[in-house]
């Protein structure tokens, strides 16, 4: 199975291009967040108040970290279920968030913002947290620092390893995949 | 005299100190969030044998990976540490000194949180006060009483993907077998790519609402590939498993036919007018560890 390199920040022409079930390498930015501070993020929005951090073209990964070791860039970081962030979701892609990295099933009203601003849904393996931080060198703290694991930082990934779940034009891998193999 | 008999009872008890309670939870703790068991990891090589989906094994791969790398290396396997839940079996000759039991189970949860760099994942109050504890404490502890003079301590640390897709349903008894295995098909289906499949299925049937919710839980503690002694329980194990595979959800959800990597059912009699259901779901990340004092 041939994995595609990607580079981030995604710009749409990339992001068009991927398609439910290829399984990805990134290498680039992105930004953590998880519940906390997507509600913190929304607050903001309504307020008509500046995020503290620039979306566009970003992917967030729903990823609360377990403290590093001495010695490591971070700790074991595997994602989080995504659903959780759906309430949220929408108002962020709407700003030009280009995509999520997280774990399981999205309701319908994230994928059609998905479709409408061209977002990609990728996940990341759950329950392979020590596996994947290997993947990031590097980790900065952006914001909300008081949230402990669910602060937001930047993360320097190279060949961070996900799966297309579901695409620009909102096919559903989980759906496609499993409907394959299923024999009940 | 009353004097001599209090003497001579507590000559009879085994005493056990409270430290050594503490150190135990903590190590198997760290244990259990670092090592998988060789049951799992075993299950999870056979099942990759079967497996007719490339992206389901490259996902059992991934799975394997990371758990051979955070033993090697003494890290958490998945970054939700989970709650510590802890069972244990309580010798009647058991006598506790040097301080309370549970703060002694709880010490040995903050130390290893603490030590092991898990990460602490409990917050105080479910509505009003969701600030996190900063410890990982308070475990949720299940002690039963047992003859003899141990103490008994399994740990694990329950991660919550999976805990919460997990359900509890009471029955009417005309529901009967296909009633129940319908509602652990439904359960697993409904959770999907939630739990970081593949899982284990843990299956709690009879007794009253909270047994049949603690059975299921304690279901989750046994070794893959050991069945219930019950021939009728340890066949309706084998027949979900088959079933649960035929889902297609594959690992990850990602479609396969590794969904689970066991079944496992509990059972306790129950009330004439009741068949009580409860599914608990725990994640490939089995992680439990078991130790005696
Ligand atoms: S469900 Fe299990 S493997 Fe998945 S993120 Fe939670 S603890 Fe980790």
């Amino acid at each position: 199975m041939a994995n595609i390199k990607i580079q981030l920040p995604l710009d749409e022409k990339t992001a068009v291009s991927l398609k439910a079930g290829d399984t990805v390498l990134m290498s680039g930015i992105i930004y953590t967040g998880r519940d906390a501070a997507h509600k913190r993020l929304y607050e903001c929005i309504q307020k008509g108040e500046t995020l503290p951090v620039d979306l566009k073209d970003q992917l967030i990964y729903y990823v609360g970290p377990t403290p590093a070791k001495p010695g490591y860039a971070v700790g074991s970081a595997g994602p989080t279920s995504s659903y959780r962030m759906d309430p949220y979701t929408p108002a962020l892609l709407d700003l030009g968030m280009r995509g999520m990295i997280g774990k399981g099933k999205r309701g319908s009203e994230v994928i059609e913002a998905m479709k409408r601003n061209k977002a990609v849904y990728f996940a990341a393996v759950g329950g392979v947290a020590a596996l994947i931080s290997k993947s990031i060198k590097k980790c900065e703290m952006v914001c909300y620092e008081d949230l402990g694991p669910e602060a937001i930082q930047r993360y320097y990934v190279e060949d961070f390893p996900a799966v297309v779940v579901i695409d620009t034009q909102g096919n559903n891998a989980y759906e496609i995949e499993t409907a394959k193999y299923r024999e009940i | 005299m009353l004097r001599d008999k209090i003497i001579k009872g507590v000559a009879a008890l085994r005493q056990i100190n409270a430290e050594d309670v503490t150190r135990k939870v903590k190590q198997l703790l760290i244990k259990a969030n670092c090592e998988i068991g060789e049951d799992v990891l075993k299950a999870l090589n056979d099942f990759k044998a079967k497996e007719p989906s490339d992206t389901g094994v490259n996902v059992l791969d991934q799975i394997i990976e990371n758990n051979i790398i955070a033993k090697q290396e003494q890290v958490a396997i998945c970054q939700d540490t989970g709650m510590a839940v802890v069972f244990v079996e309580f010798g009647q000759e058991v006598h506790i000194i040097n301080g309370s039991f549970e703060d002694a189970v709880n010490e040995g949860v903050r130390q290893a949180y603490i030590d092991g760099y898990l990460r602490k994942s409990v917050v105080k109050d479910p509505i009003f006060d969701r600030s996190n504890t900063k410890d990982n404490t308070p475990a949720v502890i299940h002690t039963r009483i047992v003859e003899g003079d141990k103490l008994k301590i399994s740990v694990t640390a329950k991660g919550f993907g999976s805990e919460n897709m997990s359900s509890v349903k009471l029955f009417a008894p005309a529901a009967g077998l296909e009633g129940a295995k319908k509602y652990v098909l439904d359960v697993v289906s409904n959770a999907g790519p939630n739990s970081c499949p593949p899982m284990v299925v843990g299956v709690g049937i009879g007794g009253t609402f909270e047994t049949a919710c603690l059975i299921a839980k304690k279901a989750l503690l046994r070794k893959i590939g050991e069945h219930n002694p019950d021939p009728n329980y340890a066949r309706l194990e084998e027949e979900l498993l088959n079933e649960v595979n035929k889902l297609g959800i594959g690992p990850a959800g990602l479609g396969g036919r590794t969904t689970a990597l066991a079944v496992n059912v509990e059972f306790y009699p129950t009330h004439i007018a009741s068949m009580p259901v409860a599914v608990n779901l725990c994640c490939h990340a089995a992680r439990h560890a078991e130790g005696e004092l």
